[in-house]
């Protein structure tokens, strides 16, 4: 057990220690689920256990837990922001107080902002931007190619040495094959991670849902699932020819999954994605033209959902994101073909995550795995683990907590949400990034009721 | 004004001519390195270029009459026996100390015209073999392609008959197609010189960057010689790795894997991708020229980046041995593979390599026509 003698004596400690007794300590990564506290110095995490239960060292400030989960603060690969360029839909600011809410102690941005990230100098400013606004921590994910238009690489070398986490040519995928091979070529010389968004632009076409009765019958172009298979299956192809690191940013079709777990079985560094929104809804969702529901890729039908489940629990799925995507008013209340895509999902990511824990489909391990200690492990970045000196980065949560989603309550800029009016349980009440605390539930409760 | 000097020079004679002994010219590099220890002397082991000069020469193989070049054409460096090379190595260094002299003109070419068809742009190496061929007596045609028939439409093979129809003895061919000097190779009647094909081979490349590294280690078995660059397209690279190991080296390249053909493990060259690696006590450091329209994003993002991880500069080049001579085929892109006081740092023998190259070609061409009919 990894023990700090130091901060068990209790002598040393500063006004900055803070311990967290009476907690049900689970760590994803160890496999710990045990009853315990925590103590933080520094920003860090100081010393965890049992022997901290019900008692902490002398003279620091101590937090009652009350018995509730004290787990990692999850890791959210994939969150598209506004910033730079556009402010008004959302902002580091403002995503990182949704993050804050939503129990995401670490976001990994988008580099489709405008400009695109793909330079060293705008990785330095999305670094210092985050730093001055922003509560949760926020690394860069820089572009693979110039603009982001699939034609000529960018300077993996540079902006990894200056702090981008992976790469990724964000909602658009490579097409050229060439191209895509030398990116995964290039970054496997510096063991940079290529995130790929997987759907092929020409067969996709104009489709805007998935291709199926029920499209037929809503009278939408619809996107075949081989558009998306076939650029998994020609990018497993690529790796093990280059053998780049390569992680499928979000699937969402059983088709996908069958390329993926194949690909693992062969011993190929591929790891892949999903968003909460692909395990949690499909296709039928979309109702009445209901835009909050339009994605890419578009929402499946529930056989590729369950599929998408089970790939989870099983492990052939690395991560979930939220793929936090907000959209303002202006280019969602359109004709469902002209909306534009995405939803906003940093404060549901959790909660709605849980669900499968609540419906008793998985354990809570497996599932909090997915957002915090895979994606922490992927992208080489700390945290995504309860132990001693990893950062201060962790949450209590109410497990059984039940609520329901408010647009008007959240956080984030815009309120895009496919959540709206669904019944949650699972309710994040304290959120501590570095040692600070950045979110309690008690302060915005009283807003609610 | 030329003239008159000229003549006055000549009316003085060549005793009077003030000129360095050769020797000296390159003398500075035999003591390089900040001890001030000369690294052949501590070896017991003498530069060739210090011993005394036989004067004056009248050919410039008198004592490798033993010597027979076994194959009609230079096509590559594959295929030729440890022989050939050393025989031609011997040739040209024999031709290197002739080039030092005043009085460089031979007549073993007399009589024997020598056409240089290139097909791509080339400075150095065209004149090189211009300057080769004049100096052993021949007549020297460097044909124009870019205003001669070829852009008029007609093939390959087409232009290698019109050329046979002339006789000529010697065919010096640079083409952009790996494999296109074999198959005019085999259309003509005179013995042909390979001056590069395409990312295939460039031998007398090859074979003056051998004679360089000789005569500044003394020997090549048993060195370390690191190529860094763009391994994938260069003819450079290949038919060093080739030589080099037929002479003993240990030969590594250093590439990223963009710039990495495939399976170059199976070339008889350790791979690396990264210049921390590769040039860990290397003997010697061999840059290689990397194209403009390679810099921007298709094999590597950028000049900039390219230079951080791939360029030459001062802090890499300590990880070498620090009598490591430091090498490049030309032409030079400063601040792109090569940091510029890097590439005029005393360890650099990149002029000498332009020097030798002369030289190997006249060995190269004295070797092909001493097998010519008629001889």
């Amino acid at each position: 057990m990894p023990d700090n003698p130091k901060a068990q004596n209790g002598a040393s400690t500063a006004q900055n220690s803070t311990a967290y007794i009476n907690a049900r300590l689970v760590d994803p990564a160890s496999g710990r689920d045990e009853p315990g506290g925590l103590v933080t110095e520094d920003g860090h995490i100081a010393d965890l256990g049992a022997h901290l239960r019900r008692n902490a060292p002398d003279g620091m400030k101590i937090v009652d837990c009350g018995g509730q989960v004290l787990c990692p603060g999850l890791i959210d690969m994939q969150v598209f922001t506004g910033e730079p360029g556009h402010e008004h839909r959302e902002t580091l600011a403002t995503a990182s107080r949704a993050a804050a809410a939503g129990g995401v102690t670490t976001i990994i941005c988008m580099p489709n902002t405008e400009p695109v990230i793909d330079d060293v100098a705008l990785v330095d400013f999305m670094q210092r931007r985050a730093r001055d606004t922003a509560v949760v921590h926020v690394y860069p994910m820089a572009a693979a190619t110039k603009g982001l238009k699939g034609e000529e690489m960018t300077e993996l070398g540079l902006l990894k040495a200056a702090g981008a986490v992976a790469f990724t040519n964000s909602k658009r995928s490579i097409s050229n094959s060439q191209v895509m091979r030398r990116v995964l070529s290039y970054a496997k010389d510096f063991g940079a991670l290529i995130v790929h968004h997987t759907e092929d632009p020409h067969l996709a076409g104009s489709g805007v849902m998935n291709e199926s009765e029920v499209a037929s019958r809503l009278g939408l172009p619809g996107v075949p699932t081989e558009a998306e298979t076939i650029v998994i299956e020609r990018d497993v192809r690529l790796v093990e020819l280059t053998g780049g690191r390569y992680h499928a940013a979000q699937i969402s079709c059983a088709d996908s999954l069958n390329v993926i777990r194949a690909a693992k079985a062969r011993g190929l560094p591929v790891t892949c994605g999903v968003s909460i929104n692909h395990l949690s809804l499909n296709e039928n969702d979309i109702g009445p033209y209901r835009t909050f529901f339009k994605l890419n890729p578009p929402l499946r039908s529930e056989e590729d959902r369950m599929a998408i489940v089970q790939g989870l629990i099983e492990g052939i799925i690395d991560v979930v994101v939220s793929s936090h995507d907000p959209q303002d008013a202006d280019v969602k209340r359109r004709p469902f073909a002209e909306a534009a895509d995405g939803a906003v999902g940093l404060e549901t990511l959790l909660s709605a995550l849980l669900r499968l824990y609540h419906d008793g489909q998985s354990e809570l391990a497996p599932l909090l795995r997915a957002v915090t200690t895979n994606p922490a492990e992927l992208l080489g970045i700390p945290g995504g683990k309860l132990q001693s000196g990893e950062p201060a980065d962790f949450i209590l949560l109410d497990l059984g907590m039940p609520w329901v989603v408010d647009p008007d309550f959240l956080h984030s800029k815009s309120k895009n949400t496919p959540f709206e009016e669904a019944k949650l349980q699972g309710r994040v009440l304290r959120t501590v990034v570095a040692g600070q605390t950045v979110y309690t539930y008690a302060n915005t409760v009283g807003h609610r009721e | 004004m030329t003239h008159n000097f000229l003549w006055q020079a000549r009316l003085r004679g060549p005793h009077v001519m003030v000129r360095k002994p050769a020797w000296r010219l390159n003398a500075h590099r035999s003591f390089p390195m900040t001890d001030g220890i000369n690294p052949h002397l501590s070896k017991g082991l003498l530069p060739r270029r210090t011993r005394p000069i036989e004067w004056p020469l009248m050919s410039i193989a008198v004592s490798k009459s033993d010597f027979s070049f076994s194959r009609r054409h230079l096509l590559g460096i594959e295929g030729l026996s440890l022989e050939d090379i050393n025989g031609l190595l011997d040739l040209a260094e024999d031709a290197a100390e002739l080039n030092r002299q005043i009085a460089k003109k031979q007549d073993v070419l007399r009589g024997r015209t020598q056409i240089n068809l290139f097909f791509e742009a080339s400075t150095r190496t065209q004149s090189s073999f211009e300057l080769a061929g004049k100096r052993l007596g021949a007549d020297v045609m460097n044909m124009p392609v870019s205003s001669s028939s070829i852009q008029k439409g007609e093939t390959l093979i087409d232009t290698a008959m019109t050329l046979n129809a002339m006789r000529p003895d010697l065919l010096v061919v640079r083409h952009y197609a790996a494999g296109a000097v074999e198959l005019l190779a085999q259309k003509v009647d005179c013995s042909v010189i390979n001056a590069g094909d395409g990312s295939h081979e460039h031998p007398t490349q090859a074979l003056l960057d051998a004679l360089t590294i000789k005569r500044n280690k003394g020997r090549v078995t048993g060195l370390i010689v690191a190529i860094c660059g763009d391994i994938l397209h260069s003819r450079v690279a290949r038919s060093n790795i080739l030589l080099l190991n037929a002479l003993g080296a240990r030969v590594r390249i250093i590439a990223p894997s963009t710039l990495m053909p495939a399976h170059a493990d199976r070339l008889g060259a350790e791979v690396f991708t990264h210049m921390a690696d590769g040039l860990r006590d290397a003997d010697i450091v061999m840059m290689l020229r990397l194209q403009r329209e390679r810099m921007s994003g298709s094999f590597v993002p950028s000049v900039r980046e390219y230079f951080h991880f791939f360029g030459l500069d001062h802090e890499k080049l300590k990880l070498a041995k620090p009598d490591a001579l430091i090498m490049h085929p030309g032409p030079m892109n400063r601040g792109v593979e090569i940091d510029s006081s890097v590439a005029d740092d005393n360890r650099s023998v990149i002029q000498e390599q332009v020097e030798l190259g002369v030289a190997v070609r006249m060995a190269v061409l004295q070797a092909l026509a001493q097998r010519l009919p008629n001889s």
